[in-house]
């Protein structure tokens, strides 16, 4: 928060361990009777549609199986082959729109096999072993790849060109790796630090270098990283935010909900940070719903959020949604913002409400005010297209052919910085993961580079 | 309400469900607690010669399903460990205070005349209503020449039981162990022998688990382990087929029977006396949930009796025997296809891996382009083996139809294709 403002106490009534317990894991994890009564729910299914809904491809039915015959580390192993970060994507996938929407189960009016939970099982059950780390580093081609972006897509690339036998430099802007994992992702849904010691885990593999507090501009150019290695991969996701348009946007208390969780994120004494009393959020994605549900942790005594259509065209999924308002978010659809009132610091935000005519969202007209101090906006990223010179954008985002290569030879793309699926975690390891195999094509002279 | 009184070598009891000689029965205070909760009777635990044995510690051993259901268990316990009369009082007393309650005497004694003789009239005389000969026992006991060491031998078997008519009034169960070749062989010389009933099974000698830790078997008795008597539900098989044999065997015909082996539940006991048993022994389900599970054993017969109209055991004891047969004598032009009902079906494929991986290639699966799994039977290609029926989770969803073939029944000795047949024309 801007400093000179007048607030109240964060959050009447409720003390730093409230506020702590608060940011606990959102999903209790599965002990192990849990789940063994969990396991036992998996029919396993033969060319089962979970698999062919998660975007990794994790052989599903047979991790399950490993945990009902209490080969725990070998369900972890069979995750971890196909997904570096199933202990992420457990946490943080939308599981009720991948695998567990999948789930045969749901065809007989039955729960779906908790498939994140378990799959968070396996996966902290070996972490939590510090035994030996689950892959090796195949024998040194000699050749050396930059990866731009230590964030899921990015880590995932440099970890299977590892098993592939090539070296990597990875380049991160941040201080810390993990890209969202660290940064953007809910603080209930990553809590003890587990996006560090995740990347902690995979470099084990060795043949992994990061640079931090470097990206990509001046001191390390795209033509340059070409020059110097033998592939590079760019995984920098979208590092810009989307702007309402409206005057006085820049006003103390309007600020990007990503940079809202960032600094909630980075923060490990959760009572210590600032919130406003009275909170709007404006979008309908599961960032916004992750900035209003930890607004609302953190003490705010009302949380709005506003999205300009009806509940169906949210991207957020109807889980978060509920999340939100079990959460005490109050959800105010049809309304688009309109102007941003306040001198010094916000005061209040006036909206117009909206209808769809001929197919078009419209405004009617009327129109309503809400008192505020902190307006958060997560309306959509988009990606940075400084230092991208040379590289072909489509629609917004980074080219890419289906092999993750990109117009420049030698240089591949993945992760939320190009259109492959959605803008999830676990798309960006698949996307991380296949470009290292594109990336090993190439270097051997197959793929197209 | 259909009437539960059963008769087994004229005995009568109020029901079916009698405990079985093991460690539920192994004394006074556990066998008041079986008749207040409804046990029609109880075999005691087996009664030895003075000095009595020593117990180990360390005595189950557990075949655990991955839900950790109770398959079946092992034990290695021997028999009664307390002095026999101390047992013969414990009797007495609960004769008198359980009137309407069966006690039957087990006993075991080493292949001497006099031993059997003795032992097997001072327990008559604690007032029990029969006599039952442990001739099965598959651990420790048989190492010192009783248990099974004599049910093996069908002289030995035949022997003993007649050593026991000859000593007493009380009607006499030869207990048989599925520890052998061919059940009927003892079955026939207990009859032989003068046995009234015959009570089968004893446990089948088993290493139930092997602690991978300890690399010993399981239970690991200080490092070590050794085989022993395997129960519970996982043996009703086993002892299904060992009471039909007898039941419908010329040779064993009519000898009553007192049949035991992984009976958990009122249909288990239905199935039991549907083969031809007259009355039930049940331990392992006793062990597993303690002794009320009696109560849905007798509402869940009565109301499967009162279902089907069956006023009494009697009238439908022994039904399912007629029905089975040798092989030989099945309908070689009888056929049934397996019928897939798309409106039950999750999907799941469990039906299509199990047929094209390891039976006969007769479920189709096609993915339509929304998505939708569709499993679909080739009635050309199945054979009716039913394995894809038994697999999937779903109950009912997939039937096994009979085909209208309007062929007569033939069977294989009178089929064109058995080459058998061929030669004797």
């Amino acid at each position: 928060m801007p400093d000179g403002i007048d607030h109240s106490p964060p959050c009447v009534g409720a003390s730093a361990d409230d506020i702590e317990a608060r940011f606990g894991d959102l999903h209790k994890p599965l002990t192990s009777i849990k789940a063994i009564a969990a396991a036992e729910h998996c029919i396993y299914c033969y060319d089962a549609p979970c698999v062919q809904a998660c975007p990794t491809g994790i052989d599903i039915p047979t991790f399950i199986h490993q945990i009902r015959t209490d080969n725990v580390d070998g369900a972890a192993r069979t995750i971890l082959s196909e997904n570096i970060m199933g202990g992420t994507c457990a946490r943080a996938c939308p599981t009720e729109v991948l695998c567990e929407q999948a789930c045969v189960r749901n065809h007989g009016e039955e729960a779906p096999v908790e498939i994140g939970l378990l799959q968070r099982f396996a996966v902290d059950h070996l972490m939590a072993e510090n035994g030996p780390h689950p892959f090796t580093r195949g024998p040194d081609t000699g050749k050396h790849i930059a990866i731009v972006g230590a964030g899921p897509a990015g880590l995932s690339c440099a970890h299977r060109l590892a098993m592939l036998g090539h070296k990597t430099t990875v380049f991160e802007a941040k201080p810390k790796p993990g890209g969202l994992n660290e940064y953007g992702l809910a603080a209930y849904k990553m809590v003890d630090n587990f996006a560090q010691r995740e990347v902690d885990f995979l470099l084990e593999i060795g043949g992994i270098e990061i640079v931090y507090g470097k990206g990509l501009g001046s001191e390390v150019s795209l033509s340059n990283l070409r020059k110097e290695y033998d592939a590079v991969f760019v995984g920098i996701g979208l590092g810009k935010t989307n702007k309402l348009g409206l005057d006085k946007e820049d006003l103390p208390g309007v600020e990007d909900a990503i940079d809202f969780i960032e600094r909630l994120r980075q923060t490990d004494n959760k009572a210590s940070l600032e919130v406003g009393r009275d909170v709007i959020v404006i979008g309908g994605g599961n960032t916004a719903i992750d900035a209003a549900v930890q607004a609302s942790k953190l003490g705010a005594e009302t949380v709005t959020l506003v999205y300009r259509r009806g509940e169906d065209a949210m991207s957020a999924t109807t889980y978060e949604i509920d999340l939100a308002r079990r959460s005490g978010v109050t959800v105010r659809l049809w309304s688009k913002p309109q102007s941003i009132k306040g001198d010094t610091h916000v005061k209040a935000m006036k909206f117009e409400r909206t209808r769809v005519m001929n197919g078009k969202l419209v405004g009617t007209g009327e129109t309503y005010k809400i008192t505020t101090d902190m307006v958060l906006k997560a309306i959509g990223q988009q990606l940075d297209l400084a230092s991208l010179t040379g590289l072909e954008i489509a629609g917004g985002k980074l080219g890419a052919a289906r092999d993750f290569s990109t117009n420049v030879k030698g240089v591949f793309a993945g992760g939320d910085c190009i259109k492959s699926g959605d803008d999830l975690t676990v798309q960006a390891v698949e996307d991380g993961k296949q470009a290292a195999h594109a990336i090993d094509d190439f270097l051997k002279g197959g793929g197209h580079g | 309400m259909a009437d539960l009184r059963c008769t087994i070598a004229g005995i009568e009891s109020i029901n079916p469900f009698w405990l079985a000689s093991a460690p539920p029965t192994d004394k006074y205070y556990n066998v008041v607690r079986a008749f207040e909760a409804g046990w029609g009777g109880v075999v005691w635990k087996t009664l030895g010669e003075d000095p009595p044995v020593v117990n180990v510690s360390s005595r189950y051993g557990v075949h655990h399903n991955s839900a950790r259901g109770v398959v079946g268990i092992n034990n290695i316990e021997l028999i009664s460990d307390r002095p026999l009369d101390i047992n013969l009082k414990e009797i007495e007393a609960c004769r008198k205070e359980w009137p309407d309650r069966v006690i039957i005497g087990s006993m075991m004694a080493p292949i001497d005349e006099q031993a059997w003789k003795d032992l097997a009239i001072k327990i008559a005389n604690s007032g029990v209503h029969g006599i039952e000969l442990n001739l099965g026992c598959p651990h420790g006991m048989c190492e010192r020449g009783m248990g099974s060491a004599i049910g093996q031998v069908p002289e030995m078997v035949e022997q003993t039981t007649r050593w026991v008519r000859e000593a007493v009034d009380v009607p006499v169960f030869t207990k048989l162990t599925p520890n052998i070749t061919n059940i009927l062989w003892p079955a026939e010389a207990a009859k032989t022998g003068g046995a009234h009933a015959v009570s089968l099974i004893n446990t089948v000698n088993s290493i139930v688990s092997v602690d991978l830790d300890a690399m010993a078997p399981d239970p690991v008795v200080d490092g070590k382990g050794t085989h022993g008597g395997y129960c519970g539900s996982a043996v009703k098989p086993i002892a299904l087929n060992m009471v039909a044999e007898i039941a419908r065997a010329t040779e064993t015909q009519g000898i009553d029977i007192s049949a035991i082996g992984g009976i958990e539940t009122w249909k288990d006991a239905a199935e039991f006396i549907a083969l031809g048993a007259n009355a039930l022994q049940v331990c392992t389900a006793a062990m597993l949930y303690g002794f009320r599970i009696v109560d849905d054993m007798i509402d869940g017969l009565s109301a499967f009796m009162d279902q089907k109209g069956y006023r009494s055991i009697e009238d439908f004891r022994g039904m399912a025997v007629k029905n089975t047969v040798d092989w030989n004598e099945l309908n070689m032009n009888f056929d049934t296809k397996a019928v897939i009902d798309p409106d039950k079906c999750i999907e799941c494929g469990r039906c299509h891996i199990a047929c094209e991986d390891t039976s006969h290639q007769a479920i189709e699966f096609a993915v339509a382009p929304d998505g939708k799994r569709s499993f679909t039977v080739i009635d050309e290609e199945c054979v009716g083996c039913n394995l894809c029926a038994h697999v999937c989770p779903v109950p009912d969803c997939i039937e096994m139809k009979p085909v209208e073939t309007k062929k007569p029944y033939v069977t294989w000795p009178e089929h064109p294709l058995n080459p058998m047949k061929a030669a004797a024309e």
